[in-house]
């Protein structure tokens, strides 16, 4: 939580300023939008930040968001597949692209950024030699397919409510499972999580029943649904299991991993199909949502927007550090700009500009504070 | 008399979280070798970087030829003649020789470097170091001892009033310790000062007109070169009697536990090894650098898998390929190099501790055991006697011999049959030294088979019950801890070249 909170602030920061120079920020509508870009997105950065803790690098992300925005409307349509066998399929596609990255960068030594590149050409070059270069989509059909990326299936407030009501049972379950531990979190962390969780309780109940507007009218788009599964599936694995505990460590130092008897290839691997599922997994999102997809375009910078959001949440491309919490908040910073851009008038053509420099000013930010703790502390 | 060529007064200097210096003092003099001995953390490292310019003290102050200086940078202290070479070596792999004596301070015309005048320049140099190759020779391609003199040459090409050396013998064999040390005393006789950085007491002996000893980053006293004497600088270096410093004998051996059969290890092929370890057995292994100990036991625990041969352990074969199936057998190894093989320097001490065991205590689904591994790490740090705050602290926080107890506290946890150590004592202070002896006594007791490698003549005779000696890929001999003296390994250890 520490390591993020500095991007948590980045974030509270980018939105009040928004909100305050144009209240369109605050919409429903608005909102959702942006909750669903920073799912999108998102799902790209949890990915790439597996990768990015390895200390190699994926550049082939938006070019696979490309070429499964492609192949699964052919499936579907072109090779009358059920939706199921075309998810998976694509999953599949996914899955073997990352596991021939992993091979490359293990077996032959490749440079990860060399593979990832080639892969970035290759994905691309085959989605449009695939289509002929026509748009792809679903047309009016598949509606209860596309739900998964444009359904709004709950209320801001029944999450809230629902989030919170998750918070107070992981603090009764630990206060029950650990009552004799004597390392269980403080007491005063303790109850301001407790407190928290009610609050949130109370307020979602409030807005539902209440009918307070316009904040009973945000719904939570799916995505973001999908994304928080995924999230809190990628934090489990990387800070509660062995294997993630291996990838930090051989992130950090290879050589004393290896030393230690960890399959420091096989890891690696993993690393890399986990990134290209979730980019599978995102480019199945992204195509239903946007539903008319170019073959040279789709996906184009996607890349390079996951690893600046992971660079944003903390990940060092040195390896060996992220958090997943981290990341999202990183994706959200990202949206959150670029949507600010459009509602402020600001020239679009402005837009790179504008995202490189506050990622920039957020980044050395970070720096520059870690070292004046670290001279205080001395 | 004279002033000191370089003197520090009550120089203070402190570290987040630490005091590593407080009013410390030295002087030494012009023609004067004086060695500077202490346990880590004791302050060494600490005073000789704020001498050349790498820190800068929190106060105190530093004089040349009784004037104040102001060191602050180390092109200051280089300008002004104090040079310090680091344990480490400084040296820029990929440039050639004469490249790197130069490094920084090239001869040049308008930007473009003039290759002959550089070559002319350093052939005396390298002449009188001795160092044995052409000046163009890659440094990739040097050995440790090599290297060493390639800084000792730079240092002289700057025209070092004073040399600073931090264990510059601590990965040297012992011919090109001895080479270092002709260096040195010429230097000296020339009218340069050294100080010299040294955990091996025997050639502070050898070499030093005079000991300053730091404890805990004060002075803890000064022996004139008549007053130098082994048991003196320990006292000063740990502010108590040691006894029992030099060995009792080790342990009895059992069974035979490790049997290595015509093994041909990737460095050395062609020169079949065999070997036998017995159950509460210490074998040392002793050699020149490049003999082919770490390539052997590298073999042993699958990092550098043999070419081909036999192990067995407790009379079943083995297969090792890889230090997952090294681990497996029941064999652990502590690494060579501490920070790069042996520790994850920025993880925490139990998320280091817990590494290796971590797949042995696994809950279902691949989660970590946390409360199992706490305990465990808790365990290992009493039972060690690792100093650290807390089990969370990162591993680069820690000194020298608490990291060993460290990475010694990974394998333990997973109780190997076999403990292989390479050079488990490197740069590691006395008090240090001595816990890590004891402990590897206590679990040949215990029955481990355990075969180390080590370059420190003391710690062979110290610890071992048998000494295997190689020299050049083969095992020249082994001696008995009857026969076992230091000339004797010493005339096993370069015995094809007296063949030859």
């Amino acid at each position: 939580m520490n390591k993020s909170r500095g991007i948590l602030l980045l974030l509270l920061a980018v939105s009040t300023f928004s909100a305050l120079m144009n209240p369109d920020f605050l919409t429903p509508y608005n909102l959702q939008n942006i909750i669903r870009w920073t799912s999108l997105f998102g799902i790209l950065s949890i990915g790439v930040a597996f990768v990015i803790i390895t200390g190699g690098i994926d550049l082939s992300i938006g070019s696979l968001v490309g070429l499964v925005g492609c192949l699964l409307p052919m499936l579907l349509i072109d090779r009358d597949m059920g939706a199921a066998g075309a998810l998976g399929t694509v999953l599949a596609v996914s899955l073997l692209v990352g596991l021939a990255h992993g091979l490359l960068v293990t077996r032959l030594r490749l440079q990860p950024f060399v593979v990832t590149l080639c892969g970035l050409l290759l994905y691309r070059g085959y989605a449009r030699y695939l289509t002929a270069d026509q748009t792809q989509g679903f047309g009016t059909g598949f509606q209860e397919l596309k739900q998964l990326a444009t359904g709004k299936p709950v209320t801001l407030a029944v999450l809230a409510a629902a989030a919170g009501a998750a918070i107070l049972i992981r603090i009764l379950v630990r206060r029950i499972r650990r009552r004799t531990e004597a390392d269980s979190p403080g007491t005063k962390t303790r109850w301001l999580g407790a407190a928290a969780g009610a609050l949130l309780v109370l307020a979602g109940a409030a807005v539902r029943f209440g009918d307070i507007q316009p904040l009973s009218r945000i719904l939570i788009p799916a995505p973001f649904l999908i994304m928080i599964v995924l999230a809190l599936l990628a934090g489990l694995f990387l800070n509660h299991t062995i294997y993630g505990r291996y990838l930090l460590a051989l992130g950090r130092n290879r050589e004393a991993a290896r030393y230690s008897g960890i399959d420091t290839d096989r890891m690696v691997i993993l690393a890399y199909v986990i990134c290209s599922l979730m980019a599978g997994i995102g480019g199945i999102l992204f195509a239903l949502d946007i539903n008319s997809i170019q073959p040279s375009g789709h996906g184009n910078f996607y890349e390079l927007y996951a690893i600046a959001a992971a660079v944003l949440g903390g990940c060092s491309l040195r390896g060996g550090e992220g958090s997943i919490l981290g990341v999202v908040l990183g994706a959200a910073v990202m949206r959150v700009l670029y949507n600010a851009i459009n509602l402020l008038g600001i020239p679009t053509q402005l837009e790179f500009a504008i995202i490189g420099g506050v990622i920039l000013a957020g980044v050395a930010g970070d720096e520059l504070v870690r070292k004046v703790v670290a001279r205080r502390q001395s | 008399m004279t002033a000191p060529v370089l003197e520090a007064r009550k120089i203070s200097k402190r570290f987040p979280g630490a005091l590593a210096l407080d009013r410390a003092n030295l002087k030494v003099n012009a023609g004067e070798v004086l060695a500077l001995v202490g346990e880590n953390g004791a302050g060494k490292s600490t005073l000789v970087k704020i001498l050349a310019g790498e820190e800068v003290q929190d106060s105190g102050q530093v004089l040349m030829d009784g004037s104040p200086v102001q060191m602050g940078s180390v092109q200051t202290a280089s300008g002004l003649g104090v040079n310090l070479i680091h344990q480490e070596l400084n040296l820029s792999d990929n440039l050639d020789v004469t490249a790197n004596i130069f490094l920084g301070r090239e001869p040049h015309r308008f930007g473009c470097l003039n290759h002959r005048r550089l070559e002319q320049a350093a052939s005396p140099i390298l002449d009188r170091i001795g160092l044995g190759c052409p000046p163009s020779t890659k440094v990739s391609r040097l050995s440790m001892g090599q290297r060493q003199l390639v800084e000792i040459a730079r240092a002289l090409a700057a025209r070092s009033r004073v040399l600073i050396m931090d264990e510059p013998t601590s990965s040297l064999s012992q011919g090109e310790t001895r080479n270092l040390f002709r260096n040195v005393r010429e230097i000296r006789a020339e009218g340069a000062a050294v100080i010299y950085i040294s955990h091996r007491l025997g050639e502070v002996k050898e070499l030093a007109d005079r000991v300053l000893v730091l404890r805990d980053g004060v002075n803890a006293g000064e022996l004139a070169k008549e007053e130098i004497d082994h048991d003196r600088m320990v006292r000063l270096m740990v502010g108590r009697d040691i006894s029992g410093y030099y060995g009792q004998v080790p342990g009895q051996q059992g069974p035979v536990r490790l049997e290595v059969r015509d093994l041909q290890t990737l460095e050395h092929p062609g020169h079949p090894l065999d070997l036998e370890v017995g159950a509460g057995e210490i074998v040392g292994l002793a050699g020149l650098l490049g003999a082919g100990r770490s390539a052997l036991l590298g073999a042993l625990f699958g990092t550098a898998p043999a070419l081909s041969g036999g192990v067995r352990i407790d009379g079943s074969p083995a297969r090792i390929s890889s230090p997952i199936e090294g681990i497996r057998n029941g064999i652990a190894l502590v690494p060579e190099d501490r920070k790069l093989q042996g520790l994850i320097l920025r993880m925490g001490v139990e998320e280091n501790v817990s590494l290796a065991s971590l797949r042995h205590h696994r809950l279902r689904g691949g989660f970590i055991n946390r409360r199992l591994h706490r305990r465990q790490t808790a365990g290992m740090i009493s039972r060690l006697g690792i100093r650290t705050p807390g089990a969370d602290t990162t591993a680069e926080h820690l000194s020298g011999g608490n990291q060993q107890k460290v990475v010694l506290a990974k394998w333990l946890s997973l109780k190997p049959r076999v403990l292989l150590l390479d050079e488990p004592t490197r740069g590691i202070d006395v008090g240090s030294k001595q816990e890590i002896y004891h402990l590897i006594e206590a679990l040949s007791k215990e029955g481990t088979a355990i075969l180390f490698a080590s370059s420190e003549m003391e710690e062979i005779l110290r610890l071992s019950r048998r000494v295997v000696v190689m020299h050049e890929g083969r095992i020249s001999g082994e001696l008995s801890r009857d026969d076992l003296t230091e000339e004797a390994v010493a005339r096993l250890a370069t015995s094809a070249e007296e063949a030859a």
